[in-house]
């Protein structure tokens, strides 16, 4: 709500600077956008009178214009503005004046700009004569007839005076950021109610009556409500109207509120519904058929145009202003082209009326169409209003001559309004605010703000004016009491009672799990939730897989954000494409996250979340065993025992020949007792070339998705004391040869299977190949740790497992220690 | 015989003077105390002279031995000294290279950001709770009071996966569900992602995060939302920061309020950060509305609470002068080892 200071002077006493007035408006809620102190930007800018204007010797399109500034000789001036006129009345800017611009057809510049004499072409110039544009009113407030050329004034001025002084343009224009409860706000005298109680002052309401009145409304005009959609309807009737400018003094409140004057009737209307927050609009009497307005919705498919030339389409929910023949308006949102107020119009209804709010914001929003008045409706009007903000629009039009107002006004108002009483108790308010102020405080802050109280003791009911629709329970009330005695005036306290604070196990594993990613070196990335569908088919998921299952988005803003991410992969490969991109050499990432699928079982429930890791590593000492390395200290870190890496050859997001599920055993206690069970942690792998293709990562990468949510459930951060050995332990290294299919892990199996309770630790530490060992084979050596609880082993102790090995090492898979 | 003592400890002397390793020093001890030494013969041929000789003999003969011993491992020490020096020397390393590359990662500064406000909120008894992402409308809207033409409910605004399922676009559902599932007393903050349709920009982005609050239980007032707020603005930003409350509205609260901190920046001269006025709007917070804890089942007579929610890249923003939201989901590494 824009407020113009002066404006709102009208209604109630302001004697504090503009800064505290804001401060303290702030303080009672009404916070504050931008104050800006204009009218001030200006020096040695004059009103002036065009004397005689002569033709420019060398130049056509220039005139010299000899200007009365009130001193002895006029100042001479040459100007290009083709609206000049001997007897206008200007702003001159003379010699060393300052303006704040900017220039016609600048940049404008901070601080203004300053104004010299010169010559142009060879004619002395002592100044300047200036447009609205070049004292600073921006384009959407000046007048149209006046947006090329000077500003030529309306009436007569002292001449030499100066110019702000004269037209009264020092002011300060605040706006307020008005919340939604409060539409009552968005209005002049809304602000001045507020401005009032804050100062403790009381508002002057404006003057509705007017001195004379001949005939009678009724006669002129007959009013129909047929849609409940309307509340109410106040039709009066103001005849030989002159269409013509408004006098400069309503022309500048409109200004200072940012809105263009138009002419004296179209400006009345705006004045008043900035003054009232009470939309009105005016039909030329002659294109109301019949002389009756009938207030119903509209025809399904009718064609409508309104006043800004538009043909629109209506539809049978949008409530319409109809004469006896046709539509004639969109109610509260905009005029009909066909009733449009013209010059020679001579006999105008005002329409003061109501309409719901919530049938105004579907009517505007079908039709696109989103006007002043509409946003007004939208927010919630007091239908009490419509009969003074009628009244005041033709006491204005009285005041400035501008029409003969008829008497009476026809008023159709099936349900009146009822001012809603609201209990509030001195002791609940105290004690909610945790204050303790006295009943009579009480009631004054509530009087200040035009409100009613009775009742006695403890109890009070406050009775609202019905423009505060927002007062409903007691709470409301509370908020106007905290308001008013100041929230910077509540004590500060810390609440009684203890709580132990503590989270969910979930989010301690996904602490835990973070922690230990920054600790192996991973930065944490966040990205979206919603993703790209196509970013599973770039990992080349399968068409059927469980990750197509996607919760879509109806309203996304674009493809690429329209499904919720059901893996994080792609949105890692994503991020590492784009440091890649950026040149960076080596990248550890990791992110924690939810994933979303469909609940298809129940697809009206919600969708089943689910918490998801992801793992993407890429630079010159990377490879599948470093990453490995890194889940494995992860979850060991987590307190996933027996994780085992099961070669997967057929997930195509990976390279067939390296990539591993990540596994682990459960034990579940089913009727036929423990049962061993695998279950799947993730997948892991070096990323398919065509898939880093796709992403355009010009260097192998590695990547991990883990299930966090499978993880957290077997995890086990349990710390459990074992004695340290109190027996040395022996070491043996075994070499073999094998085929080159055989794994790693198959081999420890088996020796970690014959080497029984003593055999400790089982540690590859040499993968060879070549000519020795012969094609299509490899060289695996092992050390082997032994070691007893309970005493030193003998080399029998050792020699008797180490044969066991070998021997369960060549029955089992047929293999033989390395001849050396 | 006594020339000959005298004899030895001058040869060793200057034997020893000259020794140049450890070795040297060795020969000198096998030549003159070792079992076919010069002063071992001395020693063993004693057995022949009369008592009286023997007894002086003996003495000097000591004497000497005493004597080379200490020389010798004067010696000794001295050349392992040296020794020592010249491989100090030797192995000297230039300090001032590189250290060897230990690289922790970092937390994304959202984390961060979420991790110090949960740090400040659980030292004041708060605990941890969470909602899905994904809502129903019912607690986004309906439970917290928004009216149900609300413009907030707009397809322009939230984005929706059915007509009773969207993305929420606040942490606040997640006080409605902490209402159904616990009794008062009351005390959990929740931090978490929310969704809004707005386009991407330097100043938005469609999702982004929140940290909710809730307290409810019998004697909270007002005074004691004040106060909470005020100690986490202290212990967030600093003991020096002051806080205001401005009325505001909230359909979830009632009386509602507006919460500025001191600009953490300029201390609360005006500065391009708090754009001149000396102050940064931080958080809403507000006595929760009765219609939102009747949801819950909860006796409005009975027992009162506040509720307050913050954006969370607002304040990593202010905190650590972000200027553009979207770094924040571009995960650049450099950006993220910023906070390292």
């Amino acid at each position: 709500m824009i407020v113009s200071l002066e404006w709102l002077k009208d209604y109630t006493d302001i004697n504090v600077s503009p800064e505290e007035f804001c401060d303290r408006m702030i303080m009672s809620g009404s916070n504050l956008e931008t104050l800006e102190n204009v009218g001030r930007d200006m020096e040695k800018v004059v009103v002036g009178k065009i004397v005689k204007i002569e033709k420019h010797p060398d130049a056509d399109k220039l005139v010299v214009c000899q200007l009365d500034v009130g001193e002895e000789e006029p100042v001479q001036i040459v100007t290009g503005a083709p609206n000049v006129f001997e007897g206008a009345y200007v702003p001159v800017a003379l010699n060393g004046s300052r303006i704040p611009g900017p220039l016609h057809g600048q940049p404008k510049k901070e601080g203004g700009v300053k104004i010299k004499a010169g010559k142009l072409r060879g004619v002395e110039s002592n100044g300047m004569l200036c447009s609205f544009g070049e004292l600073g009113f921006q384009d959407k407030v000046v007048p149209v007839n006046q947006r090329d050329g000077i500003w030529i004034l309306g009436g007569e001025y002292p001449l030499g005076m100066d110019f702000a002084e004269a037209l009264k343009l020092k002011d300060s224009i605040i706006d307020f950021e008005i919340t939604p409860n409060r539409p009552d706000c968005l209005s002049m005298l809304g602000m001045a109610r507020e401005a009032a109680a804050t100062f403790e002052e009381k508002v002057s309401y404006p003057d509705t009556k007017c001195t004379t009145e001949e005939g009678n409304a009724a006669d002129f005009i007959n009013v129909e409500i047929k849609s409940p959609l309307c509340k109410r309807y106040v039709a009066r009737i103001v005849k030989d109207v002159k269409v013509e400018d408004s006098p400069w003094w309503l022309q500048r409140r409109l200004i200072h509120a940012g809105m263009r004057p138009i002419n004296n009737i179209v400006d009345i209307t705006n004045f008043v519904m900035l003054e009232y927050g009470q939309p009105l609009h005016a039909f030329d009497i002659n294109s109301v058929a019949g002389r009756k307005i009938v207030v119903d919705t509209a025809e399904e498919g009718e064609k409508f145009t309104t006043l800004d030339g538009t043909e629109r389409t209506l539809d049978d929910k949008m409530l319409m202003i109809h004469d006896a023949e046709k539509s004639i308006a969109v109610a509260g949102v905009m005029g009909g082209l066909n009733s449009e107020i013209e010059k020679d119009t001579n006999t105008i209804v005002v329409e003061s009326a109501n309409f719901l709010g919530n049938s105004v914001r579907t009517t505007a929003k079908r039709l696109g169409l989103r006007t002043e008045a509409s946003s007004r409706y939208e927010k919630g009007i007091d239908p009490n209003l419509c009969h003074a903000a009628a009244d005041r629009v033709c006491r204005l039009i009285e005041l400035i001559g501008a029409g003969t107002v008829v008497g009476g006004c026809v008023d159709v108002y099936p349900n009146v309004e009822e001012a809603k009483t609201v209990l509030g108790r001195v002791s609940r308010i105290n004690k909610v605010l945790g204050i303790n102020i006295s009943r009579e405080e009480m009631v004054k802050y509530f009087e200040n703000l035009e409100m009613k109280v009775e009742g006695e003791g403890d109890e009070m009911y406050v009775t609202p004016p019905t423009v505060r629709q927002d007062i409903e329970i007691e709470e409301d009330l509370i908020e106007e009491v905290a308001r008013l005695y100041g929230y910077d005036k509540l004590p500060v306290t810390i609440p009684k009672g203890n709580n132990e604070a503590s989270q969910s196990y979930e989010r301690d594993i996904k602490d835990l799990a973070r922690e230990t990613m920054c600790a192996l070196g991973a930065n944490e990335i966040q990205t979206y939730s919603f993703v790209s569908p196509k970013g599973v088919d770039n990992i080349r998921i399968d068409e059927d897989s469980w990750e197509r299952a996607f919760v879509k988005i109806l309203n996304p803003l674009g493809e690429d954000t329209s499904v919720m991410r059901t893996v994080l992969t792609p949105s890692m490969l994503e991020v590492l494409a784009r440091n890649y991109s950026r040149n960076i050499e080596a990248v550890r990432a990791f992110e924690i996250g939810n994933t979303f699928m469909s609940n298809l079982m129940e697809p009206d429930k919600l969708p089943i979340e689910s918490d998801a890791m992801s793992i993407g590593f890429y630079g010159k000492d990377e490879d599948f065993f470093t990453l490995k390395g890194a889940v494995s200290e992860l979850l060991e870190k987590l307190g996933i025992k027996e994780v085992e890496f099961v070669a997967e050859k057929e997930y195509g997001t990976y390279h067939p020949g390296r990539c591993a599920r990540i596994m682990t055993r459960e034990v579940t206690y089913g009727e036929n007792g423990p049962e061993e069970e695998f279950v799947e942690l993730g997948i892991m792998g070096e990323v398919h070339p065509d898939v880093t293709e796709k992403y355009g990562i010009g260097t192998r990468c590695y990547t991990a998705e883990l299930m966090l949510n499978v993880i957290t459930e077997l995890a086990d951060t349990e710390k459990a004391y074992s004695p340290l050995p109190k027996y040395p332990a022996t070491s043996r290294d075994i070499a073999l040869v094998v085929n080159e299919d055989m794994t790693v892990g198959q081999i420890e199996k088996v020796i970690e299977k014959a080497g029984g309770k003593i055999l400790r630790k089982v540690e590859l530490f040499d993968v060879y190949r070549g000519p020795q060992v012969g094609e299509g084979k490899k060289s695996v050596a092992f050390a082997l740790t032994y070691r007893h609880d309970d005493k030193t082993l003998t080399d029998e102790d050792v020699n008797a497992v180490h044969k066991k090995i070998l021997s369960n090492l060549k029955e089992k898979l047929d293999v033989v220690l390395r001849d050396i | 015989m006594q020339e000959r003592l005298k004899k030895i400890l001058e040869e060793s002397r200057e034997q020893l003077k000259k020794a140049a390793s450890l070795q040297d020093a060795e020969e000198t001890r096998i030549k003159v105390l070792g079992k076919k030494g010069e002063l071992t013969e001395i020693l063993r041929s004693m057995g022949k002279l009369s008592p009286d000789e023997r007894k002086e003999l003996g003495q000097a003969a000591n004497q000497v031995r005493a004597e080379v011993e200490k020389m010798l491992s004067d010696t000794v020490n001295n050349l392992k000294e040296k020794a020592k020096e010249a491989k100090f020397k030797a192995e000297a390393i230039d300090v001032t290279e590189p250290g060897k590359t230990y690289k922790l990662g970092t937390k994304h500064p959202i984390t961060i950001t979420i991790e110090e406000i949960a740090k400040v909120f659980k030292s004041m008894g708060f605990s941890l709770a969470e909602g899905p992402e994904v809502e129903t409308v019912f607690y986004n809207f309906d439970a917290l009071n928004a009216d149900p033409y609300h413009p907030a409910r707009d397809w322009t605004d939230t984005f929706y996966i059915n007509d009773e399922i969207l993305l929420r676009t606040q942490t606040s559902p997640v006080q409605v569900r902490t209402l159904l599932s616990q009794k008062p007393p009351i005390r959990v903050f929740a931090p978490g992602r929310c969704f809004r349709c707005d386009t991407p920009d330097a100043t938005h982005s469609p999702m982004f995060h929140q940290v909710e609050g809730l307290v409810v239980d019998e004697g909270i007032t007002m005074a004691d939302l004040k106060g909470v707020l005020d100690s986490f603005a202290k212990q967030m930003f600093g003991s020096d920061t002051r806080t205001k409350f401005r009325p505001h509205h909230f359909p979830f609260t009632e009386p509602s309020a507006e919460m500025d901190v001191s600009c953490f920046k300029c201390g609360g001269k005006g500065c391009r950060v708090c754009k001149g006025s000396g102050w940064i709007e931080i958080l809403g917070c507000g006595m929760v509305h009765p219609s939102v804890l009747r949801v819950g089942g909860v006796d409005t007579e009975k027992y009162t609470g506040f509720a307050f929610g913050m954006g969370v890249e607002r304040i990593a923003m202010l905190k650590y002068g972000i200027d553009d939201i979207r770094l924040l989901y571009e995960n650049d590494m450099r950006f993220i080892e910023q906070f390292k």
